[in-house]
C-alpha cells in the first residue's frame, strides 16, 4: 500500500495548534511511517500539492490570501480537517469583527509605528471584513476544537484518518481545551 | 409542606417514578439522577423556562415542554432524550454560541462553564449558523466584579438570586429580544449602583464567565453555587 499524503496549513492562528502537532514528539515517526508531510510550515514545499488524503487546517480565514488558499486546499484535499478553535469559531482573531478592519490597521500600521506610518498596500493582504471560520466558505469534513487541541487529540485524529475511520471528537476535546 | 400531600405517579424514560404535585419533571428526574440538561434553571431559584434546554416530550402531546416550569401529573409518560430532542438541544446551542462573543480560550470561566460543558456533553465540535460577532460592552466600574456581556445567554438567574435570595433587585432586564441585556439599577454603570450590597451572589450563580471577580485571569473563575440550595432551604425551615 502506498503512503498516504498528509498536509498542514496555518492561516490566521498563533500557530499553537502546530506547536501541538510537534507535540507529538516520538510519534510524529509512527505517523511518518504511515504517511509523507507533502506541504506544511514546518516543511519545506512552496506550493500546495494535488491529491493530498488528509489536510489539518490551523486558523480562521481573515485575510483574502487565506480565503484564496483554503479554496485551494479544498479543492485538491480528500479529507480536510479544522484544526483548533480559530479554524472552527474563529476565536482570538474573531475578537476584531464588532470592531471592523480600520480600528485593526490603525492599531497595527498607525498607533504603534514611528517610522513612516500607514496601511501597506503590497505584499501584506488585505483584511476580510470580518474574520470567519473555514467552514462558512469551504466543507469541512472533520472539526477538532481546541485552543490548541492535545497532542494526543491530533495523533488520535491522525491514526484514525489514516486508517480510514472516522474520529469521534467530543469525548475528547471541546472549545476552549 | 401541606397537611395533604398528593403524590403523582409518572414515568420517565420508562422507569415509575413519583413526586409531590409541586414538584417540577426536572425536580423528580433529578431525584433520580435522570440527566436533563439546563443552563437558566437552579436550584434555589425560582424558574422561568428561560433557556429551553430542558424541553422534554410526553407522551400524548406534539408540544415539547420545558421541564423545569412543567409540573408532574398522574400517569404521564416522559422522555428525556431522544433525536428530537438532541436535535432541539443542539441548535439551541449553538445558536447561543453564536449570538454573542464566546471566546472559549481566553474566558475566565473556561473549563469551569457550565455551557462549554454542556456544548461538550452534546457532541457540539462546531456550529451550523453563522456567528454574529456583535459589539457588546464589559462594565468593570465595581470595586471587586466584572460583567462582560459578551458572554451573557440571558439566562436570568443573576436577577433571580438578587431579588429572591439577597433582596436588593439590583439586576433586571432591559430591551427584547436580540437587544435584551441584563443592567444593574436603571441601567446605570454597576459601580455606582446604590442598591447593589456586593454581596457577590450573582457572581457565583452565573453559568458562564458573564460575572467574575476582578482578578481573574483565562481558567481562574470557579464559581462556588453549594450556598444557594442551603441558603434556601434554611430561610424555609425558619418561615
Amino acid at each position: 500500500m502506498s503512503k498516504k499524503r498528509i498536509a498542514t496549513v496555518w492561516l490566521d492562528g498563533c500557530s499553537g495548534c502546530h506547536m501541538s502537532f510537534l507535540d507529538m514528539d516520538e510519534r510524529l515517526l509512527a505517523i511518518a511511517s504511515a504517511a509523507d508531510l507533502v506541504y506544511s510550515p514546518l516543511v519545506d514545499a512552496k506550493e500546495f500539492p494535488d491529491n493530498v488524503d488528509v489536510t489539518l487546517v490551523e486558523g480562521a480565514v481573515s485575510s483574502e490570501e487565506d480565503l484564496h488558499r483554503v479554496q485551494i486546499v479544498r479543492q485538491r484535499t480528500k479529507t480536510l480537517v479544522s484544526l483548533g478553535d480559530c479554524a472552527i469559531t474563529a476565536n482570538v482573531p474573531g475578537m476584531r469583527n464588532p470592531f471592523g478592519t480600520i480600528p485593526v490597521y490603525d492599531r497595527a500600521y498607525r498607533e504603534n509605528v514611528s517610522f513612516d506610518p500607514g496601511i501597506p498596500n503590497q505584499v501584506v493582504p488585505a483584511l476580510l471584513p470580518t474574520s470567519r471560520p473555514i467552514h462558512e466558505f469551504v466543507p469541512v469534513d472533520v472539526f477538532v476544537p481546541g485552543c490548541p487541541p492535545s497532542a494526543d487529540t491530533i495523533f488520535y485524529v491522525l491514526t484514525e484518518l489514516l486508517e480510514g475511520r472516522q474520529p469521534d471528537l467530543s469525548p475528547r476535546t471541546r472549545f476552549g481545551a | 409542606m401541606s397537611p395533604v400531600a398528593s403524590v403523582k405517579t409518572l414515568k420517565i424514560d420508562g422507569r415509575d417514578l413519583s413526586g409531590r404535585q409541586e414538584e417540577t419533571i426536572l425536580d423528580v428526574a433529578r431525584q433520580n439522577g435522570i440527566f436533563i440538561p439546563r443552563l437558566c434553571e437552579m436550584e434555589g431559584l425560582s424558574d422561568v423556562g428561560a433557556c429551553r434546554m430542558c424541553l422534554v416530550e410526553i407522551k400524548g402531546q406534539n408540544k415539547l415542554l420545558p421541564a423545569c416550569v412543567t409540573t408532574v401529573e398522574e400517569g404521564m409518560e416522559v422522555t428525556t432524550n431522544s433525536p428530537r430532542l438532541e436535535h432541539y438541544r443542539r441548535m439551541i446551542l449553538e445558536l447561543l454560541f453564536t449570538e454573542r462573543n464566546h471566546v472559549c480560550s481566553v474566558c475566565v470561566s473556561n473549563g469551569h462553564c457550565e455551557m462549554q460543558m454542556l456544548g461538550q456533553r452534546l457532541g457540539i465540535t462546531h456550529v451550523h449558523f453563522p456567528y454574529r460577532y456583535p459589539q457588546e460592552d464589559v462594565d468593570a466600574s465595581h470595586d471587586r466584579f466584572v460583567i462582560d456581556h459578551n458572554r451573557c445567554i440571558l439566562c436570568t438567574r443573576c436577577v433571580r438570586v438578587c431579588d429572591e435570595i439577597e433582596g436588593a433587585h439590583t439586576w433586571d432586564v432591559m430591551g427584547r429580544g436580540i437587544n435584551a441585556k441584563v443592567i444593574t439599577d436603571l441601567n446605570e454603570p454597576w459601580g455606582s449602583s446604590e442598591t447593589c450590597t456586593s454581596c457577590g451572589k450573582c457572581v457565583h450563580v452565573c453559568p458562564t464567565g458573564v460575572l467574575f471577580e476582578k482578578g481573574r485571569s483565562v481558567a481562574e473563575m470557579l464559581k462556588r453555587r453549594q450556598f444557594l440550595p442551603y441558603l434556601t432551604l434554611m430561610r424555609k425551615e425558619n418561615e
